[in-house]
């Protein structure tokens, strides 16, 4: 094992056998840079909570708020969401035993639990949009729907990327590199329910109430 | 079940601080995650306090212990992790989203103030000779 690994070449490519020992030496520039990109989404996200801010109170004489927010199904996708973020906790935690049917199967959970989140935004957008709550309406629903939107657009390519990821286990097993795709993922998502705990607390919670 | 979770254990530590978690850490972050979303809502759904800005603030200070929770539970992020450059990065985002979010507010609060003559504003512009 370890003569092969030093007749390995050394290049960028990192190979099956090269890794065995030093697994997250190789994975550094990988994580880092993704949480780099991470980071400039945070940025993404905190410009659209300052139009939030700024915008929120102008609602041209249309809803408000507290006319418009069903805190109760709030509650419930805040959870989906949660709910998710554990299960692909699990999910890591079985690919790092070996266990690539476990894996498998707690991923699925996960895009279920996200389908489910993204099921209900879709619910309460389509509600907003028959009442006549539309991002047209006033400044207050186009900061609405931009934030909100965006967030969901993240969750949408969360789910794709998911199920991209179960094709690649599916294909090729627990790999070295479906293992870094697997935490890359995995930040990702805890990023986006993240994310989500700013929308809530900020948007739905303290817009009822002020 | 039992003898797969002994040896990953072993494998788990082999692997260090500031990888991927333990089930133990999941469930604590879990745990905190949804005391800490159930109270807010609580709060604001049963009308719990009178004072709204207390509550809106008791709601901000929560909604940020549980982002707290998230990086450090779900992310494994911590002064250590990829030899300090994760948190270097995210110091360095939640200042710059400090400074957009507060200088926003701020600077479009006075814009308001000014734009929006008052009653008295007006009469008095009124009274000018």
């Amino acid at each position: 094992m370890s003569t092969e690994t030093v007749l390995e070449p050394q290049d960028f490519y990192v190979r099956q056998a090269a890794h065995d020992d030093g697994e997250h030496h190789h994975e550094t520039g990988t994580m880092l840079g993704f949480w780099i990109y991470l980071m400039s989404d945070c940025l993404i996200f905190g410009t659209l909570f300052a139009t939030y801010a700024v915008l929120g109170r102008n609602y041209a004489a249309g809803p408000s708020p507290a006319d418009l927010f069903e805190l109760d199904m709030i509650l419930l996708s805040t959870f989906m969401l949660l709910f998710s973020s554990i299960t692909y906790g699990f999910s890591v935690l079985r690919m790092d035993k070996g266990d690539l049917r476990g894996t498998l199967l707690w991923l699925v959970v996960t895009g279920l639990f996200g389908l489910a989140f993204l099921g209900l935004e879709i619910l309460e957008f389509s509600h907003l949009w028959h009442i006549g709550a539309t991002p047209m309406a006033s400044a207050f629903l186009s900061s609405f729907f931009t934030l909100v939107g965006t967030h969901g657009l993240h969750v949408t390519a969360g789910c794709i990327w998911l199920v991209v990821l179960l094709v690649q286990l599916g294909r090729h097993g627990l790999t070295h590199e479906n293992k870094r795709r697997m935490m890359c993922l995995s930040m990702f998502w805890h990023f986006l329910d993240l994310i989500w705990i700013g929308v809530f607390s900020f948007v739905y919670l303290a817009g009822v109430l002020v | 079940m039992s003898a797969s979770s002994n040896t990953s254990l072993e494998h788990g530590e082999g692997h260090g601080e500031g990888g991927h978690g333990s089930f133990r850490t999941y469930m604590i972050g879990f745990g905190l995650s949804v005391v800490l979303t159930i109270i807010p809502f609580w709060l604001v759904m049963n009308d719990v306090l009178d004072d709204r800005l207390l509550t809106v603030a008791i709601v901000f200070i929560l909604g940020a212990g549980q982002m707290i929770v998230h990086i450090y539970f779900f992310l494994h992020m911590n002064s250590r992790a990829e030899e300090g450059w994760l948190a270097m990065s995210l110091s360095f985002t939640v200042l710059l989203v400090v400074i957009v979010l507060s200088g926003s507010i701020w600077v479009m609060f006075h814009l308001d103030e000014n734009m929006m003559p008052s009653h008295d504003q007006i009469e008095r512009v009124k009274a000018l000779p």
